[in-house]
């Protein structure tokens, strides 16, 4: 490997101070940047190591009802934590959809948000790739890219944001708190990722520096606990990235939907937000006729990239899926097989 | 292997007979307190590591590499390269005996697939060594990669497989088609795959003068011994090669490859011990890779079901400077008994890695179509798929029109669709259903391998304090001849196995064959068997001989040895302890050979082959064509079983690979570069334990008295075939779409159901 420096600041200053050089990564869990550097995919200078920032690792209710969780608790820690499950059940499904048991207990809450594109094209350092290397042209767009993105993408990039923990955080407006050298700052999670456009070496709305400290979600979120899924359609039961995913969350007063939540994973640079069919579903009855026309608006301006005109199509019934199962009620334990299609998979009948 | 210290009495001993018996492995408790010392484990004084550049284009010349930064980096000793090397005593470009296969040990600059090593970076530690061969920066000339089925003109390849003709046949195929009621044409097709076993590719070499010592995993010592001398020019008792155990090699170990080659040229250029491991995506290109096919399937077959004809061509891959051609169509050979059988290959070059025999080479790609087909042809019949394999059983191999040597597979049938509950299938697809809604399918497939022979030897000693020893350069690759060698050992010294020193896993003992084509167990232990017979003779000799022994006159073959005692056969009562016999003669110790060989004039008279039924159950969600396998059960006719314990977990492997086969597996490779785009486990998909489901194993109890002395047939293999039918036609049940490209991929689905 490049050696590079290694630093492990005292301080949540220090730490922003050293980060803002440079060269300069922070290195969490590693779970992502430590398998980049050693396909130098990722070739930093310095490393700034925040695992041992004090107050990072707390899940804490604030008075206003949200909810902050510091970037530095595992996935596996808040996934687990009784408490949050109960309240974001979609979170903590989604969560534990992810990766596998032994990278969920490394993997932080921060890392996770940043986590790099899984596209091939952008591991394989004798590809052209825009995003590690701006400008450089992107081999993906003619390539095998089955997987690839369907909304939101540019001819300069047509990757996808791999997390499943950012869907429900951001169907949940999740709003992240940033340390930077002008203090603290904060943004919707829905403004920290970029659609690529002619920039997509830019993947995040952070600056030099900048270090997200923790996620925030709002007073309002527990309220969709009642009617919440995340679904995930992948190649293997687990250790698989999504191919399609939907987190999907319901308020139903009185028969109707007072208030809708989706976002979909797997289809673009980022956590796909889809607003358009939230407003569909406002106000109507739950019914598959509404969730087909919230899936048609949430995929009106879907394009195939390449090979993956199926993704699509796949999106559209994972939508519909997902808010069949939210109506139908959040399930009062989660599934043991997280996000699966076979969560619930009953006696057969010959 | 005096250092290793297995487990004498594992669990379950019944004394008086070890083969048969469930023992656990024992090499267990060495493997789970991390004491099972691997080939990368080794560190001996003053080892430097060594680090392959490997090429990223698939065609072309290297013509530049930045050596000066690589040796500027603080840690590197040395950089080799085709210019800078030691010289080799025969040019790896000549193919000496088929069983060699050309490799890439810096020879030229020239660049013939991706992921070639272009050169080897030696230094300190292996960070220093990884970072010099990032410096390196490789410049190249390139050409337009050849990639995939279609990349340029086909040939009949000269043989498939290992000297099989690539074309067979047998009746008039056309005819047959054109008497037939039903005919199927399809054509299936299966993907690059790569063996992936779990450990790497690894060498440590060290050379003291003239004397070459090496640790590495090797699935067969002594080719390994013999091309290594070959190499580099030194008498074979110059080498000594230790490979206790294999974390897996699946036929990716089997011949002497390009990277330990490089290792052990490290260690000469150096003069230093040197340890080369693999990265997991140099392990996709210079290691051997299951090629992908093409495969076009013509069935007849009249009103009553019965088969008119059977016609299989398989197109396939080799590289563009070698041969091995994965001779899939020879699957349509023995199994079902179709009046005309034609069987056909043809290939293109491409820009790849040697293709090499992956776990059931040929048998498991020809397997999925073959099974797939007769499935669709069953469906055309209107008949059941149990049905329909049983109107056209062969009673004789049907390529051959030889008998079979003992073929149990009607009972592979019953007992496996008995213990699935098969007889509530609907016949038609998209019939079942789960309380969720989920679409429920039931499949199967045939499953069959060769049985087959190699050539070994083994040494067979009895001493004085009434204990054995057997020594045999056998091949732990974790399916347990640590165990099952033992067994089989103390049998043949009629001794309890915690009284037989076994030794095995070093070139410096008897000549045990190559561990592959499920025929480690069936060699070794007729070699084993043998030589633990004429050790017997030698002590009866020496008790019958003797008018001071209770078993003077019976002759050698009087008696029976049993319990560390020597019995006369036809009088229990008379006997004598083997440490009697030895210490009035004066001896420390008899010691025999013996060795084991396939029986050529029972090959002529006898098809040999083990058997088996694979039943699957898949759920498909009608909607988003997800596909989970829910329940497997697999019945195997595989001769005799020496340890039910370590047969059926191979079993459970060779399944869950056939499930792999069907559902996951698929190396991706860039049309235009010819890179692998998912070199590594994160994306290469093999099924995770969430994706296995519970499975059931079945061993039919077969006699063979002609595949070798033990009437073992071997069981390495066969678990891949017939699952990977079964699962695919299982996914056809369910959806009523039938997907002929593997794996089935979701989006194939997505618009069928």
């Amino acid at each position: 490997m490049k050696q590079f420096d290694y630093v492990r600041p005292a301080t949540v200053a220090e730490a922003v101070a050293a980060a803002a050089q440079p060269g300069t990564m922070y290195l969490a869990a590693g779970t992502n940047l430590l398998d980049l550097m050693k396909g130098n995919v990722s070739r930093p200078d310095r490393l700034v190591d925040v695992t041992h920032l004090d107050g990072l690792d707390r899940i804490e209710r604030l008075a206003d009802g949200s909810l902050r969780i510091g970037a530095l608790v595992s996935n596996a820690d808040l996934a687990h934590d009784v408490e949050f499950a109960k309240a974001y059940p979609v979170v903590a499904e989604a969560l534990l959809s992810g990766a596998s048991a032994q990278l969920r207990n490394a993997a932080t809450v921060g890392g996770n948000l940043l986590q790099r594109t899984r596209c091939a094209y952008f591991y394989d350092t004798a590809s052209r790739c825009n995003k590690r290397e701006a400008g450089s042209g992107c081999d993906a767009r003619e390539g095998e890219n089955r997987a690839h993105a369907v909304l939101g993408w540019s001819e300069s990039c047509i990757a996808t944001h791999p997390s499943d923990f950012c869907v429900p955080l951001v169907a949940l407006d999740a709003v992240v708190e940033i340390e930077g050298r002008g203090g603290r700052r904060e943004i919707a999670l829905d403004d920290l990722h970029r659609l690529p456009a002619n920039t997509p070496e830019r993947e995040s709305a952070l600056e030099p520096g900048d270090l997200i400290v923790g996620v925030r979600l709002p007073a309002a979120a527990p309220g969709f606990a009642a009617h919440a899924r995340y679904l995930k359609v992948r190649e293997r039961t687990s250790y698989a990235f999504a191919i399609v995913s939907a987190a999907a969350a319901l308020r139903i007063e009185n028969g109707k939907v007072a208030e809708a939540r989706l976002a979909l994973g797997g289809v673009a640079a980022k956590p796909w937000r889809a607003r358009a069919a939230e407003d569909v579903l406002r106000g109507v009855a739950p019914t598959v006729d509404a969730f087909q026309e919230a899936a048609w608006r949430a995929l009106v301006d879907a394009k195939p990239s390449g090979d993956n005109a199926y993704k699509i199509e796949l999106a559209r019934r994972i939508v519909v899926r997902a808010l069949t199962l939210a109506a139908a009620g959040t399930p009062a334990r989660i599934p043991a097989l997280p996000a699966s299609p076979f969560a619930s998979s009953g006696a057969i009948h010959v | 292997m005096s250092e290793l210290n297995l487990t004498s009495a594992p669990a379950h001993l019944r004394h008086g007979s070890s083969i048969g018996q469930p023992l656990t492995r024992r090499d267990g408790v060495l493997k789970v307190k991390g004491q099972a010392t691997y080939a990368a484990d080794n560190h001996p004084p003053g080892m430097l590591f060594a680090v392959m550049a490997v090429s990223s284009i698939a065609r072309g010349r290297v013509t530049s590499l930045d050596i000066a930064a690589a040796k500027r980096h603080p840690g590197v000793v040395d950089v080799m390269t085709p210019d800078h090397k030691p010289q080799l005593a025969v040019d790896p470009e000549i193919k000496t005996n088929p069983f060699v296969f050309r490799m890439e040990v810096l020879q030229s600059s020239e660049v013939r697939y991706a992921n070639q090593p272009i050169a080897v970076v030696i230094a300190e530690t292996l960070e220093a060594a990884t970072e010099g061969a990032v410096l390196l920066a490789p410049r190249y000339e390139t050409l337009p990669a050849l990639v995939g089925l279609d990349a340029g003109e086909s040939f009949v390849p000269p043989v498939v497989g290992v000297g099989n003709p690539a074309e067979n046949h047998r009746g008039d195929v056309e005819a047959g088609l054109a008497r037939a009621d039903k005919q199927i044409d399809a054509i299936y097709e299966t993907p690059p795959q790569y063996h992936n076993a779990m450990e790497p590719h690894a060498i440590v070499a060290h050379w003291d003068g003239d004397h070459l010592s090496v640790d590495m995993p090797t699935q067969g010592l002594m080719l390994s011994l013999g091309r290594i001398a070959e190499l580099f020019g030194i008498a074979p008792d110059k080498i000594h090669i230790r490979s206790p155990f294999l974390g897996g090699g699946f036929g990716s170990k089997g011949l002497m490859s390009g990277p330990p080659t490089l290792g052990i040229m490290a260690a000469k250029l150096v003069g230093k011990p040197v340890k080369l491991v693999l990265r997991r995506e140099q392990m996709y290109g210079p290691v051997g890779h299951r090629a992908p096919t093409r495969q076009r399937l013509r069935i007849g077959a009249d009103a009553e079901g019965r088969l008119t004809a059977l016609d299989h061509h398989a197109r396939t891959v080799s590289s563009m400077f070698d041969d091995f051609y994965e001779p899939a169509a020879d699957a349509s050979h023995t199994l079902y008994a179709a009046p005309a059988i034609r069987t056909s290959h043809d290939a293109v070059r491409v820009n790849t890695g040697t293709p090499l025999f992956m776990r059931a080479p040929g048998e498991a790609t020809g397997s999925i179509a073959l099974e797939s087909a007769i499935d669709e042809m069953a469906w055309a019949c209107g008949m059941d798929p149990v049905a329909f394999r049983l109107q056209n059983y062969a009673e004789v191999e049907p390529i051959t029109g030889k008998p079979f040597s003992s073929k149990a597979l009607r009972a592979c049938y019953d007992q496996g669709a008995e213990r699935f509950g098969w007889a509530k299938r609907s016949l038609e697809p998209r019939q079942m259903r789960d309380d969720s809604g989920h679409l429920v399918g039931w499949g199967m497939g045939t499953a069959t391998f060769p049985a087959l022979m190699f050539q070994a030897e083994a040494r067979a000693a009895i001493r004085r304090d009434g204990t054995g020893s057997m020594e045999i350069g056998a091949h732990d690759m974790g399916q347990g001849a640590w165990t099952a060698l033992a067994q089989i050992a103390a049998d043949a010294v009629g001794l309890d196995i915690d009284r037989v020193t076994f030794k095995a896993g070093t070139s410096d003992l008897p000549d045990a064959g190559i561990a592959g084509g499920s025929a480690h167990t069936a060699t070794a232990g007729a070699a084993i068997h043998s030589a633990g017979a004429a050790v017997i003779a030698k002590l009866a000799d020496l008790a019958t001989n003797d008018e001071r022994s209770p078993l003077f006159g019976a002759g050698n073959a009087g008696v029976i040895a049993r319990d560390g005692r020597l019995i006369r056969r036809d009088d229990g009562s008379r006997s004598e302890t083997y440490t009697e016999i030895l210490a009035r003669a004066g001896v420390a110790e008899v010691e025999a050979h013996g060795t084991g060989a396939p029986n050529p004039a029972a090959m002529d008279e006898y098809a040999m082959h083990a058997h088996g039924a694979v039943f699957a159950e898949v759920k498909v969600d009608p909607e988003l064509g997800q596909v989970r396998v829910t329940r497997m059960v697999g019945a195997f006719a595989a001769g005799r079983i020496v340890n039910p314990h370590l047969v059926k977990s191979q079993l459970f492997g060779g399944m869950i690979w056939g499930m792999s086969f069907a559902l996951h597996e698929e190396a991706i490779t860039d049309r235009r570069s010819g890179r692998i785009m998912n070199a590594n486990l994160g994306e290469y998909h093999i099924p995770v334990n969430a994706d296995v489901p519970p499975l059931d194993v079945i061993t039919v109890e077969e006699h063979d008295p002609h595949v070798n002395a033990l009437g073992i047939k071997g069981v390495g293999e066969i678990g891949i075939t017939g699952s990977a039918g079964a699962v695919a036609n299982a996914v056809w049940h369910a959806t009523g779409v039938r997907v002929r490209r593997f794996p089935i991929r979701i989006e194939e689905l997505l618009t069928g159901v």
